[in-house]
């Protein structure tokens, strides 16, 4: 790792580990249940119908999460198939095919934004901004409100009810990511982000450009010659088409909610959604913000922040080792060009390393960090391709959403997820030593460790599934785009990032087919939902227990020894269940890449 | 159900109109004020037509041009309304290909051969509009540059320096020089 790389590491750590108190204790006082809303709150309320006073069991928030969620997938689907007919289309863009808006839809629904589509040629403004920017808000709230119930699971005690879904969404929404987006998005303007209702720009160009176009036959597709290669015409152009749009306002919520999902096609790679380092920084900051925030309003809450602290170490210290990892097999670069004369080595001059598919603004510093960040947090933007880093720099960020996305993960569901393994952890302690095994003065049964392991197996089980029937079926095999084992890892990758909704791609695959959008739209669904229904589930359990009186025989879980375990069982759960498949892709194609001497 | 449902509708309503419509709008009011030229495009304006944006960069081919990074997308290269990288992996032939196909325009074009090629100007960027390329990349075609333009090499190197970027506090970006703003400033020599 270069110094410059360390540097850059120490530095975000710190600066997140200074917010995390401060929002944290904002959050927990933004969705205390017992604050009485404001008067414009409270007429919100009046005109939804809502009762804000009247707390829900986890059977009935469970309910209210999903038909939430539906209605807004529906939203977002319909918006996409009447695009044409609507205002603020000015590059009028046809309606989305029916697969496409299905498949884009239960994406950002479920907060996964993985994206078959190219933001640029495809969506109207208007699409960006009501229903794929609108779910950006909304899909992390679900999040929060969700870890919310489940915090109060462990604060209560013989309750039966666990919150109010519809004042945790709206308190979420408009007093934590309204104003945070708000602040982000100014300062990104600052940076470059563009933010306009413009119709795209045509610029001439300095130099002319050569190239060659596949000629399309009469049917819309590239004609072939005998030989079976495409026939192409040359051509020549001086314009440059500038794409606009109201980014700057999505890209604050993309990063801040973990959502993800681009405005353009190359998301945070292209220049106008991430112009500068300090955007960048900005928006890896923003990413970590308030999952790391939720670790502190979780030991606040149950009135222990040291509970809340070594949720957190844990999460830093697994985000640590993979953005070493990383960043040192990116710096190592690809060793099939040392032959050719290519210097990789990084100097006061340049970034050096691995720079296929990275900005020359981010190196390779910033380009590992935020392929760490973005893929421990179920975000999923990109500011390089992944596709194109080595093998093992690969690894990292598909290994990192394989655990769960519970290093630091999604807004909410980060902490939901963590809190799952936490359970886990203290059972297994638990059955070392022949205890019954409680976690915050809540025993933990039979009925929270089954909700537990249903909820942790349900994604490895619609990865291992959906890669499966990809790569054995024709229609799977066609999407894939690199030869050997790395076409193998863009679909065992494609299926991580669906089931674990974290919606970063290896990109060389077409995904956007009919197969792919309608198997990945399967895996985010459930790979969503049925996490959320079993985490309500285990809210409403605990929330109904006694509290236990803390005794010699409690194991402490604030201290190292639980961080060691905690981390072990995220590792040892991702590694039984992930090392088979990560062997046939990355792995294989490591030592082919690296033979050895 | 129902008791759910019209909450459901209602607020999902209301909301989609405060964070869909009221937000983005009230970012476009505060992007006018404040950063009107950020906000719209950094565009460059040469003789009352759009020359480009500070941002984006632009394909060049001709020697006595800078030229950039690779660009993947398609047809062509730089070509705004098709932004991402090539999503070659690191034993994908094609990417080799790239690489060699690259080398040997250098230099057709009149690079020395015998020295190094900085990597980054024979790898495709992520957004196949990357507007940078490193200093040691911009240093290794002016020789090319000053023979095609009949300048001193020394003239064309003081102006890499001086439009060469450095890292924000010493640790933030790397070091880069904007091609698209190099190449206008020496097109301006005459």
């Amino acid at each position: 790792m270069t110094t410059q790389a360390i540097v850059l590491l120490v530095v975000f750590l710190a600066i997140l580990l200074a917010c995390t108190k401060p929002l944290g204790l904002y959050i927990a006082w933004v969705m205390d249940e017992q604050r009485r809303g404001n008067a414009l709150e409270t007429g919100l309320y009046r005109l939804c119908g809502i009762r804000a006073d009247a707390e829900m069991n986890w059977k009935q928030y469970a309910l209210a999460v999903l038909i939430f969620n539906t209605l807004g997938a529906l939203f977002v689907y319909a918006l996409q198939r009447w695009q044409a007919f609507l205002p603020l289309n000015p590059q009028q863009f046809g309606n989305v095919t029916p697969d496409s808006a299905f498949n884009t839809a239960v994406s950002f629904v479920t907060n996964t934004n993985w994206q078959g589509y190219s933001g640029e040629s495809t969506m109207a403004y208007l699409t960006q901004m009501l229903a794929l920017a609108v779910q950006n808000f909304l899909s992390a709230a679900s999040g929060i409100a969700v870890a919310i119930a489940l915090i109060r699971g462990f604060a209560r005690h013989s309750a039966t009810t666990i919150g109010n879904f519809w004042v945790d969404l709206t308190r979420s929404t408009l007093y934590i990511l309204l104003p945070l987006s708000l602040i982000i998005a100014v300062v990104l303007m600052g940076q470059g982000v563009i933010q306009n209702f413009a119709s795209y720009q045509e610029a001439t160009t300095l130099d002319t450009t050569t190239y060659e176009e596949p000629v399309l036959g009469p049917d819309g597709q590239p004609l072939k010659d005998a030989q079976g290669q495409p026939v192409v015409e040359p051509k020549t152009t001086q314009t440059q088409t500038l794409p606009m749009g109201p980014v700057a306002s999505q890209e604050a919520i993309k990063m801040l909610g973990t959502n993800g999902g681009g405005f353009f096609n190359a998301n945070s790679a292209h220049p106008y959604e991430n112009p500068t380092a300090l955007a960048n920084f900005l928006q890896m900051l923003a990413i970590f913000l308030i999952p790391a925030a939720l670790t502190y309003t979780f030991g606040y809450r149950v009135g222990d922040t040291r509970q809340g602290w070594a949720v957190f170490g844990a999460m830093a210290s697994i985000f640590v080792a993979a953005v070493i990892a990383v960043t040192v097999f990116e710096q190592q670069g690809n060793p099939l060009l040392a032959p050719l004369g290519v210097d990789m080595q990084a100097s006061d001059l340049q970034a050096g390393g691995n720079m296929e598919g990275k900005e020359t603004r981010f190196g390779i510093a910033a380009s590992g960090l935020f392929a760490a960040i973005t893929t421990a947090a179920s975000c999923g933007a990109v500011n390089a391709m992944h596709d194109s880093f080595t093998p093992m720099g690969g690894f990292v960020p598909m290994w990192l959403m394989q655990l769960g996305e519970v290093v630091f993960g999604g807004v909410g569901s980060g902490l939901y997820g963590m809190l799952l393994f936490a359970i886990l952890a203290v059972f297994i302690a638990g059955l070392m030593i022949g205890r019954t095994p409680e976690y915050l003065g809540k025993k933990i049964e039979a009925y929270d460790v089954k909700m537990t392991s249903v909820a942790i197996l349900i994604t490895p089980l619609l990865v291992l599934v959906g890669t499966a029937v990809a790569v054995a079926t024709a229609a799977g095999k066609a999407g894939i785009f690199n030869p050997g084992p790395h076409g193998f890892s863009e679909v065992l990758y494609a299926f991580s990032s669906a089931a674990n909704n974290n919606g970063s791609a290896f990109a060389g695959l077409s995904a956007n087919t009919p197969f792919y959008n309608t198997l990945l739209a399967i895996a985010m669904w459930f790979g969503r939902f049925t996490v959320k229904v079993p985490v309500l589930a285990i809210a409403g359990s605990l929330a109904m227990k006694k509290r236990i009186a803390v005794t010699a025989g409690t194991m402490p879980t604030h201290g190292p020894l639980f961080v060691a375990l905690l981390v072990g069982t995220v590792l040892i759960v991702g590694a039984l269940t992930y090392i088979p498949g990560l062997a046939l892709g990355p792995v294989v194609e490591h030592f082919m890449l690296w033979p050895a001497h | 159900m129902w008791s759910l449902l019209r909450p459901g509708l209602v607020l999902f309503i209301i909301l989609t109109i405060i964070t869909g419509l009221l937000y983005p709008a009230l970012v476009t009011g505060i992007g006018r004020l404040l950063f009107p030229q950020q906000a719209a495009g950094s565009l460059i304006v040469k003789d009352d037509k759009i020359a480009g944006s500070e941002l984006i960069g632009q394909n060049f081919s001709a020697p006595r041009y800078f030229w950039g990074r690779l660009s993947a997308t398609a047809p062509n290269p730089y070509n705004g309304m098709a932004s991402g990288g090539s999503n070659f992996g690191p034993l994908n032939p094609a990417l080799l290909e790239a690489v060699k196909a690259r080398i040997a325009a250098l230099q057709a074009a009149g690079s020395q051969p015998d020295s190094l090629i900085p990597v980054d100007l024979v790898t495709a960027s992520g957004s196949g509009l990357d507007p940078h390329i490193s200093p040691a990349a911009a240093y290794y075609q002016v020789e090319r540059v000053a023979r095609a333009r009949s300048l001193s090499a020394d003239r064309i190197r003081q102006l890499v320096e001086a439009q060469t970027e450095m890292p924000l506090l010493g640790f933030l970006g790397e070091p880069r020089v904007n091609v698209l703003k190099l190449n206008l400033v020496l097109d301006q020599i005459r």
